[in-house]
């Protein structure tokens, strides 16, 4: 079955986002600090009249937290929670095929927790993340 | 009562719409046991709610079909045609009698007598054939709350847009048109939000305001006395709350007054008031709402709790080694009454397991603190999902953060002479005054610390449940009241927050849980067991608070401490004797100040006093103490600003006469063509010594005696004086206690100030006396 993805740079990787899961994709304004929270949470910023959480998707992946300048992000909801995942860019929207991961192909710290499958833009496989696991304090348990 | 009734009416009306499918099915298959029991719980519904607000015919007719449903539904008569019709005549005729009392019109009530008697067994009644009467128009809608949500939001875009447009206009140079125009779509905007928000919220009192008729009902029922008070009821909470809450208040409180509070003999062999204490009371705690119901009964009787369960099959050795409190809550066992006799109030199996089950719906916990012999207190938490809560906005390093101001006793700064800081081991503690308190730093808490700080200070006194501490910020910015809703569970689980809201600034805050800050600082309250009847001790010698302090002539004097505003230090520079006046500048006003002697150094502290209109700075030396004034005021003799003397531990100190202090700075009106106010029954001279100045000032003439000729406008009468009869003016009595006795006391605390102008207001303007 063919399904739209959002294809975004994370980490220097380009990642595959389910459509369904993006409610807009932003440039984020200033971020109030959390203090205390864990490292994946970079604070919270307005969005209108919305107070969004950002999280460092770098960080909830187990790679070292992005520079604070990272301004582009991905806007979902869980548990009526509105989250901002900032990204590097965003490269393309198009319809995909979700495929099986290569069998035998380990993933690494959170990139396991959160890969859902491999899409394959010209002849390139790109990981199919989902968002909902990188979400600090609802990763562990997602469901998709 | 108003409120409650139209609530009963939407209410009722809902559910008959919603029933009239039933109702058809039900005549289609008698035997229907779900028809059955909808039809049923309608009717005892509105039995309930009847008694509850005086309709006895509606009482009537609900009461004669419960009970011929109940028959059916224990199997003692069949559901048969004539029954049913019967049913369904009454059932009609309550929707009737409920428009009917909406509409504001009457409805004969001929033939009611009939449908009742066609329910009886065995009747060939034909029900009479219900009239139609006129539908008044609804005046209340209900809205999906998802709707509302939108439209909040909406709001709170229009608001951002608004700043942003004042922001860009402040930019350049503006036409005073344009001015004016952004100046008026600023007020829409701030009172449109402000109508919005309130269309979710509600305050707490609509599930207070129904409970002293409550609990007067039942207690009587029952042979008890009970004294009910009620605290917090401004605390705002989700309508949708407020409904779920109903049910579980009303079976809490009937418990407590049907099992925990004791019989009047058998307090007094307690040694106990024989008017039983009952407190219901809410306020907002962190992320929280806490609605308290404590009693000082007999608490809960936990070994007999364990006897009862142990004859229904428990194992008596593993519930003995639960932990104490693990015990209490053997309370919530489903099925479980404490009492041994079912009586009318509770006990009819609905158990405090239904109770528990409805807060835990919404969210919320229940909490019981047992003193078995001296009383239950029952603590519901419930969620803020959404709240507008006044805050105080401090600031750390370069983040500004929220604290609810119901936490915050006070804010003092860390130079004052009056606060010691010093380490104790390597905890810190900070004497304010003669209380000793532990401190958090919240920079190094919230480990803000590599930022460059001031070193010095501001501390703010807060107070949790378990205590108070000082809470260390770097500054005091603003007051602001925001709107606060729940942060992203990432956020919440450091335990430091209570939410997030977004200021017109436009760049999210975030609220800070006093109590979370406590927990996670570690601090360790020695919970000093505050016991309810020492509380109730405590209130019984409830006087007005007064603040005593040293007068400039040296003299140790007390003032009413509703009327001071605040203690502020000024420099004397800001001191003027102008305008025929000693007068004070101070943030940006002028004004007047009165000074008993002259003032000296460059510095003098003032006490800003504020009637609620004019404000006047009184100096003095220093503020000593806050101290409850007695009852008894021996009053001065002859005018001045001292109003009276009164003993404090064994000193006498003399009270400021504050009405006689604002009386010299009103302006005067023409006194021939003020409404005249008796004072009837002064034996004490207490009316003369503290109302009389008060009254003239407010624009009364006011006389004990009337002259011939005179009318008075309005008499003013103590507790019990005798009204001066054939006077032909109405009467506002003044009561020496603050709560009122009951719902028929129309009479109003002698130093309720406001209440009392507002009284003798309405009523001179009844009379068109003036």
């Amino acid at each position: 079955m063919s399904h739209l993805y959002l294809i975004a740079q994370i980490a220097g990787r380009a990642v595959a986002i389910d459509s369904d899961q993006v409610e807009s994709v932003v440039d984020i304004g200033e971020v109030t600090h959390v203090p205390r929270a864990a490292e994946q949470v970079r604070g919270l910023a307005a969005l209108r009249s919305r107070v969004v959480t950002v999280v460092d998707t770098q960080a909830a992946l187990g790679l070292a937290p992005a520079g604070s300048d990272a301004r582009r992000a991905v806007i979902t909801r869980v548990e009526g929670h509105h989250y901002a995942l900032l990204v590097d860019a965003l490269d393309d929207v198009a319809p995909f095929d979700l495929l099986p991961i290569a069998s035998g192909v380990s993933l690494d710290r959170g990139w396991g927790a959160a890969g859902r499958g491999v899409v394959e833009r010209d002849g390139e496989p790109i990981l199919a993340i989902d968002l909902t696991a990188l979400i600090p304090g609802h990763g562990s348990h997602s469901v998709n | 009562m108003d409120d409650l009734l139209q609530e009963f009416i939407a209410e009722t009306r809902e559910t008959l719409e919603a029933l009239a499918g039933e109702i058809v099915a039900w005549e289609a298959h008698p035997s229907d046991r779900a028809r059955l029991d909808a039809i049923f719980r309608f009717v005892h519904t509105v039995k309930g709610s009847c008694g509850f607000l005086d309709l006895p015919r509606l009482g009537r007719l609900s009461h004669a079909a419960e009970d011929v449903l109940s028959d059916v539904r224990l199997g003692k008569r069949a559901p048969d045609r004539a029954l049913v019709n019967a049913v369904l005549a009454v059932v009609d005729r309550i929707g009737e009698i409920v428009e009917a009392i909406d509409g504001g019109s009457s409805l004969d009530d001929t033939g009611e007598e009939l449908l009742i008697a066609a329910l009886a067994d065995g009747s060939d009644q034909v029900a009479a054939a219900p009239t139609i009467a006129q539908r008044a128009p609804a005046r209340s809608v209900r809205l999906n709350v998802d709707l509302l949500d939108r439209m909040m939001l909406g709001m709170s875009d229009m608001v951002l847009a608004r700043n942003e447009l004042s922001r860009r206009l402040r930019q350049g140079d503006v036409d005073p048109a344009v001015e004016a125009a952004l100046e008026r779509l600023s007020l829409t905007v701030g009172e449109m939000r402000d109508t919005v928000t309130r269309t979710r919220m509600q305050k707490v009192e609509a599930l207070f305001s129904a409970l002293p008729r409550m609990v007067r009902d039942t207690a009587a029922g029952l042979g008890k006395s009970v004294t009910l008070s009620i605290e917090g009821a401004d605390v705002e909470l989700d309508r949708e709350m407020i409904e779920v809450m109903r049910d579980p208040l009303v079976h809490m409180i009937r418990n407590s007054i049907d099992h925990g509070l004791e019989t009047p003999a058998d307090r007094r062999a307690a040694g106990k008031r024989e008017n039983g204490r009952l407190q219901v009371s809410a306020r907002q705690s962190g992320n929280q709402i806490v609605i308290e119901i404590s009693d000082d009964g007999r608490g809960i009787d936990v070994d007999r709790l364990i006897r009862k369960l142990v004859a229904s099959g428990r194992d008596e050795r593993q519930l003995r080694s639960l932990s104490d409190r693990a015990k209490l809550d053997l309370v919530f066992e489903p099925g479980l009454s404490s009492k041994d006799g079912v009586s009318e109030i509770s006990g009819r199996g609905v158990g405090m397991d239904v109770v528990r089950s409805c807060v835990e719906q919404i969210g919320g916990r229940v909490e019981l603190d047992s003193q078995f012999g001296r009383g239950l207190r029952v603590a519901i938490h419930v969620p803020l999902t959404l709240s507008i809560i006044p805050t105080i906005v401090v600031g750390v390093a370069d983040q500004r953060f929220a604290i609810p101001r119901q936490a915050i006793e006070e804010i003092v700064t860390e130079r004052s002479d009056a606060i010691r800081i010093d380490l104790l081991g390597d905890a810190t503690v900070v004497t304010v005054r003669d209380r000793r308190l532990p401190l958090i730093d919240l920079g190094k808490l919230l480990e803000l610390d590599a930022f460059g700080r001031p070193a010095m200070q501001m501390l703010a006194i807060v107070n949790v449940s378990e205590g108070s501490y000082a809470l260390a910020v770097d500054t005091v910015l603003d007051n602001e009241e925001l709107v606060i809703k729940p942060a992203a569970p990432a956020v919440m689980t450091t335990g430091l927050y209570a939410g997030q809201t977004l200021p017109d600034s436009g760049l999210p805050m975030l609220v800070l849980d006093c109590a979370g800050l406590a927990h996670v600082a570690g601090l360790d309250f020695n919970r000093i067991g505050r016991g309810l009847v020492e509380e109730a001790a405590v209130a019984v010698d409830e006087g007005a608070p007064a603040l005593l302090f040293v007068d400039l002539d040296g003299k140790r004097r007390a003032v009413p401490l509703g009327i001071v505003d605040r203690v502020e230090q000024v420099g004397t520079d800001c001191v003027k004797w102008s305008a025929g006046r000693l007068r004070l500048t101070i943030d940006d006003h002028i004004l007047p100040l009165v000074a008993v002697a002259p003032i000296e150094g460059n510095k003098v502290n003032v006490l800003r006093l504020k009637d609620g209109v004019t404000e006047v700075s009184y100096a003095i030396q220093e503020a000593i103490d806050i101290v409850q004034l007695p009852d008894d005021v021996v009053p001065a003799t002859g005018e001045g600003m001292v109003a009276g003397v009164v003993l404090l531990d064994g000193e006498q100190i003399e009270l400021l006469d504050a009405y006689a202090v604002f009386a010299e700075h009103g302006d005067p009106e023409d006194v021939a063509q003020a409404p005249l106010c008796l004072l009837a029954g002064d034996a004490d001279g207490w009316m003369t010594a503290f109302v009389k100045p008060m009254l003239e000032n407010a624009g009364y003439r006011v006389a004990t005696e009337l002259a011939v000729g005179e009318r008075a406008a309005v008499v003013l009468a103590g507790e019990t004086s005798e009204t001066a009869k054939g006077v032909g003016a109405p009467t506002v009595r003044l009561r020496k206690r603050k709560a009122a006795a009951g719902a028929a006391d129309d009479s109003i605390y002698r130093y309720d100030r406001a209440g009392l102008l507002s009284a003798l207001e309405a009523r001179v303007a009844a009379t068109g006396g003036r």
